[in-house]
């Protein structure tokens, strides 16, 4: 006989969150429930119709109890509301020490790429206690990055990134369901969640490396010559790129925009839709030359550049030894 | 000779004269002969009954979408047929049981029929308008049939986009045709049902007088007129995406797929609401007859319709909580989402209360209701978890939110279905169903449907996804029981089936009101005149009069 | 017997519950209207509303051409006028009258159409049609973006689109109406199809007073 899940496991922190408001409710839902079919129940045994039964005598109504029995729920409907408000804000705003992941997910597969190059498909290797934010974006249709053991799931949206968190509590691998129809084989666009003590991740970082992803980023800007007009010098005909990821960018026509992925993502894509203030709309657009992998490269490595670390134009880059482990953040020099 | 029962009854109602020996009373059904006096009729009633014979050969064809889906679910892999299979199943199944089922079921048969004799009319408002509405709906039928036999579509009822609008190879265009069309069925409906309600009550109808039948029915048109709209536009926006080619969804040239979800999900909150007001209603008419007691709280009931239908139209984005919307628009959409639960469960609470101190008495009927009550409570206390931000996001697009709609929808308003179409049988056909065999079929169907979807709960927060076809192995044992209840859903299902049509032949003939029940419809010969009311009735008390009834019995 | 008793449906007490009811009926339709073309409406929008597109938005509409709107505009302000002199006109029993009117309503909706079969024409040379005649590089200039141009002339095409099939449909109502009227199917007594689809041709028209500022007027930029 196979063993009967009935509950899910529990490996995040938010998970506790999401298990608790459940039983709660679970226990309020199986007491009304179970109310309403007593008295269902015994109104009809009690009242059942007999010949000699007493008649039935004319109530229309009893203001005093209506209100009692709209208001109480009302209250512990607010009440319920607010303790899920309260997990959703957990769930939506990752700690500021998460290590970033980002996953593309595609018709039917996840793909995965680890800050330091490590690429995954269907598997997504993190450590046992450590906040871990992911960053997602579709290259096709509308899919949905589903964890249950942590209590966790996100729309992933074509052209656009969205990401979520987790703290998982218990190595272990766990369940990734792709949760929003996507197609013939919505169903078998499934992974799994390895988690691993710190010293087991640790090896397997090393044992799965190519260059990082912001050594990558550094190696397309200068193989699509992003670095003839963004270079160190702040008179050149484009905006110099250092320390700009988190910043707020004044723009051509007045507005203002925080730099996010987003924002690096659409200025690759459509330059023209954000000209930074002081700056002619002058930069091509690189649509059709680079596919979603690269394109989260790039980002990497623009988050990454610190002061005095834009390459110059005519440096050599020589590829990383092979079998050597891979730094985890490279800073490029 | 008065064929009137009931020594109750408001004034002013004359009857037919009663047949002499030898000749047969005039009714609806006899009125006219031949297929044309049907296919061109403009009696609102055989409209009714032309609506149940599609609305029940469309369940049956949903229903067989639904059995193939639970078949195929009893193995996680091995499986009996094609991924493309079994997704254009459960769309089948969707757009069958939601578009061509389940809005127009209580609307378009007893609304129909009923409304205008519950409020003393001859007809609805616009009676040609209603066999627009019919053949409308057959028209959306025949393409919908069309597309399922000839090739499927694989989107889902939800048609997200960019999956419908660009990915999908299947027959899109011609399944939104039909659900547009469906959809104009329902508006023509519930526009004469509204017009109706207001123009042409009986002398001394006043509003607080309707029975709670009609408040439902109102209420729910109002949902009609202003949601499917909504609804058609975006259809026909994806629609011009897929035969264009250039569309305003679409990510690339800068569209949002999310923009659909709103327009989507702007009329498809509202429509469960129109899938279970009606059924509400009918559960408002029947506690009171079968307890031989008022309704407890008429204005409160009344009013809950009213504010369901408003509050219902602000709550739409809990559908999204996870679909990039922003965490302060999931606060508003889920304290909204609070807000309209409370109407519910005031109705809840006023049925029961109904039966205190009642003349209880268990046919068919009330058991179809005491089946409602508690089935929709158990479904409508899971709209709390979804309600729930932290616990959507673990069980949005998971078998909970399946088991939470299918326990309203199914649960709920399919046996309010068919403790209407049992109330009101003897009055549309002239005779009595076997009431033995009704009862056992509630509580097959009751049984059923607990055993098939209580499971699915819990699948849901284990994690199974909606809409897959494998799944994972520690899934199976739920699936099977799931299963499992799915064939005694449906023998409970078939048996009305059989014995509803066996009754039109050999069922005991049933008089104007076997149930003694108070409201217009009930003052009539089973089955009515082709115009219901030789004159017009005076209306002089309320709908729920049955202690006034009771009373004039033991007096007179 | 004259044609005004027989309008009498078999279900209805007098003609005047019969005309209250067709009347509420109509307003009960124009609602459902209004909100079909409200999600197209807010459909426009949200997307206007994004501040990358207003841009592009307002250089599709400068390419429109706004003389074929001014003109239609005028004709079709015209039309209802028509249409509400037709309703007086059958109000007071005077058929010629209504029939004229109502034959001058259609005329002015045919004249409305025929204008906008020539822009429609023209749009196409213009090379503003996306998915058969459009030239993205074209639009790709400063803020201008091609992708939400083609989302600006593609609600374009379906709010023009749909509004002329409402146009095209009120048409043949009015013609229809003509004949009915020619027959001496209307009498003060009873007017009501003349008095409901009077309410949808102003209706009609409102959507249009909408449509113009929204998809002519925004590439303007205070040039009038």
């Amino acid at each position: 006989m196979f063993p009967v899940p009935l509950f899910p496991e529990n490996a995040s922190t938010t998970a506790d969150h999401v298990d608790r408001l459940y039983f709660f409710l679970l226990a309020l839902s199986g007491y009304v429930a179970l109310m309403i079919a007593l008295l269902l129940i015994y109104f009809s045994v009690r009242y059942r119709r007999r010949a000699d039964g007493p008649r039935p005598p004319r109530i229309e109504g009893a203001l005093r109890l209506e209100i009692v029995w709209s208001v109480v729920p009302l209250l512990i409907f607010l009440g319920i509301f607010a303790w899920g408000a309260h997990g959703y804000f957990v769930l939506t705003q990752p700690p500021d020490d998460a290590i970033e992941i980002y996953v593309v997910g595609k018709q039917w597969m996840w793909k995965v790429q680890h800050p330091g190059g490590q690429r995954e498909i269907n598997e997504l290797h993190v450590p046992v206690n450590q906040p871990v934010k992911l960053i997602l974006t579709s290259e096709d249709v509308v899919h949905s990055f589903f964890v249950p053991a942590f209590r966790n799931k996100v729309d992933v949206l074509p052209n656009r990134y969205v990401s979520t968190w987790f703290h998982a509590t218990k190595p272990g691998r766990y369940h990734i369901f792709c949760s929003q129809y996507c197609g013939t084989n919505h169903s078998g666009m499934v992974g799994e969640v390895v988690v691993m003590e710190q010293a087991d991740y640790d090896e397997w970082l090393g044992g799965h490396s190519e260059g990082s992803l912001a050594l990558e980023g550094r190696k397309l800007f200068l193989k699509l010559q992003c670095v003839t007009c963004h270079s160190a010098d702040s008179r050149a005909r484009a905006p110099v790129l250092e320390d700009l990821y988190g910043r707020d960018v004044p723009l051509r026509d007045g507005r203002t925009v925080r730099a996010n992925e987003d924002y690096i993502r659409e200025s690759i894509l459509d330059p023209p839709a954000k000209v930074v203030a002081g700056f002619e709309p002058i930069m091509p657009t690189y649509k059709g030359q680079v596919n979603e992998d690269e394109m989260i490269q790039l980002i990497e490595f623009i988050k990454n550049l610190r002061a005095g670390q834009t390459p110059t134009r005519t440096e050599e880059t020589p590829p990383p030894a092979v079998g050597a482990p891979a730094p985890k953040k490279e800073t490029p020099r | 000779m008065s064929i009137i029962t009931s020594p109750f009854r408001p004034q002013g109602i004359a009857l037919a004269p009663a047949p002499g020996p030898g000749r047969r009373p005039v009714h609806y059904l006899n009125a006219a002969y031949g297929v044309r006096s049907w296919l061109l009729t403009t009696d609102h009633k055989r409209i009714a009954l032309l609506y149940l014979v599609s609305l029940t050969l469309m369940f049956i064809i949903g229903g067989l979408a639904a059995t193939l889906i639970r078949l195929d679910l009893l193995t996680p892999s091995n499986k009996m047929m094609h991924a493309d299979t079994y997704n254009k199943m459960f769309s089948a199944h969707g757009i069958i049981m939601i578009f061509f089922f389940l809005v127009a079921a209580i609307p378009a048969v007893f609304g129909n029929f009923f409304l205008p004799m519950m409020i003393g009319a001859r007809d609805l408002a616009f009676p040609r308008l209603n066999l627009a509405s019919w053949y409308v709906y057959v028209a959306g039928a025949v393409m919908i049939l069309w597309v399922i036999f000839g090739g499927g579509v694989d989107t889902g009822w939800t048609f997200y986009t960019p999956y419908s609008s660009k990915s999908s190879h299947t027959q899109v265009l011609p399944t939104l045709v039909a659900a547009v069309l469906a959809g104009f069925s329902s508006v023509f409906t519930a526009l004469n049902l509204i017009v109706t309600t207001h123009r042409l009550r009986a002398p001394g109808m006043t509003w607080f007088r309707l029975p709670l039948f009609v408040w439902s029915m109102y209420a729910t048109s109002f949902i009609v007129l202003l949601a499917t709209p909504v609804l058609a536009m975006a259809l026909i926006l994806v629609g011009v995406e897929r035969a264009c080619g250039v569309g305003i969804f679409d990510p690339a040239l800068g569209g949002d797929p999310v923009l659909f979800q709103h327009l989507f999900w702007f009329y498809s909150h509202p429509a469960v609401y129109i899938m279970v007001l009606p059924a509400m209603g009918v559960v408002s008419e029947i506690i009171p007859c079968f307890a031989r007691k008022n309704v407890f709280g008429y204005g409160f009931i009344a009013f809950s319709s009213i504010g369901i239908a408003v509050v219902g139209f602000l709550v739409w984005a809990h559908h999204m909580f996870v679909a990039g919307i922003s965490v302060y628009a999931a606060l508003i959409f889920s304290l909204l989402s609070y807000l309209v639960a409370v109407p519910s469960a005031i109705k809840v609470f006023n049925w029961t209360a109904t039966l205190y101190r009642g003349s209880v008495s268990l046919q068919t009927p009330m058991l179809c209701c005491l089946g409602f009550i508690g089935l929709f409570t158990m479904g409508g206390l899971t709209g709390l978890f979804l309600a729930a931000l932290a616990v959507d996001v673990h069980v949005h697009d998971t078998y909970f939110v399946i088991a939470h709609f299918h326990f309203i929808m199914v649960g709920g308003t399919v046996m309010a279905y068919m403790g209407a179409l049992h109330y009101w049988w003897p009055k549309m056909t002239g005779r009595m169903y076997p009431e033995g065999l009704g009862r056992i079929a509630a509580v097959i169907i009751f049984v059923g449907f607990i055993l098939t979807f209580l499971p699915q709960f819990v699948l849901g927060y284990l994690g199974m996804p909606r809409r897959y076809h494998f799944y994972a192995p520690e899934f199976q044992v739920l699936n099977v029981l799931s299963t499992a209840g799915a064939s005694i859903l449906a023998v409970g299902y078939a048996l009305p089936l059989t014995y509803l049509l066996w009754s039109l032949r050999w069922g005991e003939k049933a008089g104007p009101n076997p149930w003694n029940a108070t409201g217009l419809e009930w003052q009539t010969p089973s089955p009515p005149p082709p115009h219901n009311f030789a004159e017009t009735p005076v209306v002089t008390c309320g709908p729920y009069e049955y202690t006034l009834q009771e009373e004039a019995a033991s007096v007179g | 017997m004259s044609a005004n008793t027989g309008a009498l449906w078999e279900h209805y007490e007098n003609l005047e519950q019969q005309h209250e009811a067709n009347v509420l009926g109509m307003w009960v339709f124009l609602a459902t209207e209004l909100l079909i073309f409200g999600a197209l409406f807010t459909g426009y929008a949200a997307y206007r509303a994004q501040g990358d597109y207003s841009a592009s938005f307002e250089h599709a509409s400068s390419k429109l051409n706004l003389g074929i709107g001014a003109v239609n505009t005028v004709v079709l302000l015209t039309s209802s006028l028509t249409m509400a002199l037709a309703v007086r006109a059958a109000r007071l029993g005077r058929r010629r009258a209504l029939v004229v009117l109502l034959l001058l309503t259609a005329l002015f909706g045919t004249v409305f159409m025929g204008f906008k079969a020539v822009e429609y024409y023209e749009d196409y040379e213009k090379k503003l049609v996306p998915g058969l005649a459009f030239d993205p590089e074209e639009w790709r200039h400063g803020p201008v973006k091609p992708g939400p141009v083609q989302l600006f002339l593609m609600f374009y095409y379906v709010m023009t689109g749909l509004h002329a099939v409402h146009l095209t449909l009120g048409i043949a109502i009015m013609l229809t109406l003509a004949v009915m009227a020619g027959r001496g199917s209307f009498s003060p007594r009873w007017y009501a199809p003349v008095d409901i689809w009077g309410l949808y041709w102003h209706f009609v028209d409102v959507v249009w007073i909408f449509l113009l500022p929204l998809l002519y007027l925004i590439g303007t930029h205070g040039k009038f």
